[in-house]
């Protein structure tokens, strides 16, 4: 029963791509079943979340082969956390393309978006489960070629040349990870990720390190940390507003979540991480002060996006208990938040038919329920009281209280600048798009297409329900930080008993 | 624990090495054959770790000293040669629209990044000559 469940994310979708290029005649057949399979594979999600939550990580072998050789999934609270979340966010994403493709192309959108994108959550949802490298590397693959097809979907040698940088960049890191897994298995002979981390420790220190360090690169290409993040604002802002958000919402926290379960799994450390740290100091000022630049707002935001993956940098840095529960609330906040971000300013740039803040403040301003659906998410993301935002940080910032030393103080005093900096990228958005002025024109009445406003209302609603149970999360989020500080428990749920 | 031979440790360090010379090109087609390269070394690497060459993964057909190759990193070496296949064939048919579209096929530097920059250095030439306006006033006192 645990293995259909933990099979389904991955199964599903897949099956259901197939399906849906087969008819891809129809564009409502497609619509339909898009839709349906990822609230099916959502509610899958929330079931492995309780069950994880109740009884421990889930695991299941397949193929009948057991665990350190064949290939495992499993869900933990971390990983059954993050894909709920990012399900959700999938969902209410597809709701928003749909609604646009229904407006902007009506019948002739392009065959290949549903396919694709239905592959790409499958990826996403294995790189979750995924229990070995190998699998991950696989997971990895699966949605970054998806993720070529959907940059690269749209003519236009903008978006080629955008996309050529994407996935020239992304390749050279899979080959590095491919790399890497060699020298894993070269090492120990295993790529299985809780034997691995038995196994690490008889390795001479001088290896584990050198694959510890490869590793970070790996998924910090992925995951878009200064100084390898030159890609992400360079690409992302070139897609078409539901493909950008997707991206910005889940592509980059996959990669955290994989630098996250490999360096607590496989290379456990017990004190503060200096590498990491100075890593995260230069992630959360580089990626800010990139965004103040911008003058494009999809850019501005992916800049904002690169700066905040260095508070997920700053609780792995610290390595303990408090610094990964806050890790992992601040991705699960993140994935919402960026997500709505990108889905207004879509609509923001559709009713304006422009992205530049520059003629946007001589543009009349979108109607105020845009506003407020900008004004929530935007407070989140600087951390502003009530929103999900402040309970992420506080969470973080409390855990680097904690601990002493200089590296520590600096990291402190960058998240606090980053958020005050967050705030002003924000206001200078709110002048630009928003707030009325003597010389501009009153504001629209019109807010476009109900789809898409519904789909960005769904997300935003998700950002304050984080907000509002913050309690709950909280809860399982201290409870999956235990769990990656003393990973006994999904060692034993793998390598013992994992029959399914 | 696998130990490797010179031979092939150079073969794959110079894999790895021209592929990423190439990989630092400005064409496109020389990106693609770096990635090609690369995606080479990262395989023979792969299959490398599993043992010797000349052993056979197969029971009842020992190599010469006896002794079996481990079968899963073969198994896994042949699932990423096919992955780095597809996508080799992905960003052919990108290089190839590119072409289609520009003409050529330079990797072109970004416009937007481009525009800010200058719009900077414009600021700055501004400031710069406002500043030099009451300091050569200056000196000519």
């Amino acid at each position: 029963m645990t293995a259909w469940l933990l099979v389904a994310p991955v199964l599903l979708p897949v099956l259901v791509a197939a399906l849906s290029f087969a008819l891809s005649g129809s564009r409502i057949t497609q619509q339909v079943l898009g839709v349906s399979v990822l609230t099916l594979t959502l509610t899958d999600a929330v079931v492995l979340l309780v069950l994880a939550q109740r009884d421990g990580p889930q695991a299941a072998s397949m193929g009948g082969w057991p665990a350190p050789l064949g290939i495992a999934l499993v869900a933990d609270r971390l990983s059954a956390l993050l894909l709920t979340v990012s399900l959700a966010v999938a969902l209410a994403v597809l709701v928003f393309a749909i609604g646009q493709g229904n407006a902007d192309f009506g019948e002739s959108s392009p065959v290949a978006f549903h396919p694709a994108y239905l592959l790409l959550t499958a990826g996403v949802g294995m790189a979750f489960l995924a229990g070995d490298l190998f699998n991950l590397f696989v997971a990895f693959e699966m949605m970054l070629t998806a993720s070529y097809v959907l940059l690269s979907l749209g003519v236009g040698s903008g978006r080629i040349r955008a996309g050529m940088t994407y996935t020239i960049t992304s390749l050279t890191s899979s080959l590095l990870f491919l790399t890497a897994i060699a020298l894993c298995y070269a090492a120990t002979g295993t790529v299985n990720m809780a034997d691995l981390g038995l196994r690490m420790t008889q390795a001479p220190d001088g290896v584990a390190a050198t694959l510890s360090v490869l590793l970070l690169v790996v998924f910090g290409i992925k995951a878009a940390m200064v100084p390898l993040h030159f890609w992400l604002p360079d690409s992302y802002p070139t897609a078409p507003t539901p493909i950008t958000a997707i991206f910005a919402a889940l592509l980059t926290k996959v990669g955290v979540y994989a630098m996250v379960r490999t360096q607590t799994l496989i290379f456990p450390r017990d004190d503060v991480w200096l590498l990491l740290t100075i890593v995260a100091v230069l992630t959360l000022l580089v990626g800010v002060l990139g965004a103040i630049a911008q003058d494009d707002l999809n850019r501005l935001l992916s800049f904002v996006l690169v700066s905040h993956i260095g508070f997920m940098l700053f609780g792995l840095a610290l390595f303990d208990e408090a610094g990964l529960t806050g890790t992992v609330l601040y991705t699960a906040h993140h994935i919402v938040v960026q997500a709505g971000l990108f889905l207004v300013s879509g609509i923001v740039v559709r009713l304006s038919g422009t992205a530049s803040l520059a003629s946007l403040t001589h543009r009349a301003p979108p109607p105020p329920v845009v506003a407020g659906l900008f004004m929530l998410p935007a407070l989140a993301l600087a951390g502003i009281p009530p929103t999900s935002g402040f309970v992420a940080k506080f969470v973080l910032l409390q855990a680097g209280g904690e601990r002493s030393g200089w590296p520590v103080t600096v990291l402190i005093a960058a998240a606090l600048l980053t958020s005050l900096l967050t705030l002003y990228a924000m206001t200078r958005v709110w002048r630009a798009v928003f707030s009325a002025g003597p010389d501009r024109p009153a504001p629209r009445r019109e807010a476009g297409n109900v789809l898409m406003l519904a789909a960005t209302v769904g997300i935003v609603g998700l950002g304050v329900a984080i907000a509002v149970g913050a309690g709950l999360l909280g809860e399982i989020s201290e409870a999956a930080a235990r769990d990656l500080v003393d990973p006994d428990g999904y060692r034993e749920a793998v390598l013992g008993g994992g029959d399914g | 624990m696998t130990t490797l031979d010179l031979a092939m440790a150079t073969v794959v360090g110079g894999l790895f090495a021209t592929g990423f010379f190439l990989l630092l090109d400005r064409s496109l087609m020389r990106i693609l054959l770096g990635v090609i390269v690369l995606g080479h070394a990262a395989n023979l690497l792969l299959i490398l770790s599993g043992g010797a060459p000349a052993s056979p993964p197969v029971t009842g057909s020992e190599g010469p000293d006896g002794r079996l190759a481990d079968p899963l990193p073969q198994a896994m070496a042949l699932t990423a040669i096919v992955i780095t296949f597809g996508i080799t064939t992905l960003l052919l048919a990108m290089v190839h629209r590119a072409w289609q579209l520009d003409g050529h096929d330079e990797v072109r530097d970004d416009v937007e990044d481009r525009r800010i920059g200058t719009v900077h250095d414009r600021a700055e030439e501004r400031a710069a000559a406002e500043s030099d306006l009451p300091a050569d006033r200056g000196e000519r006192r």
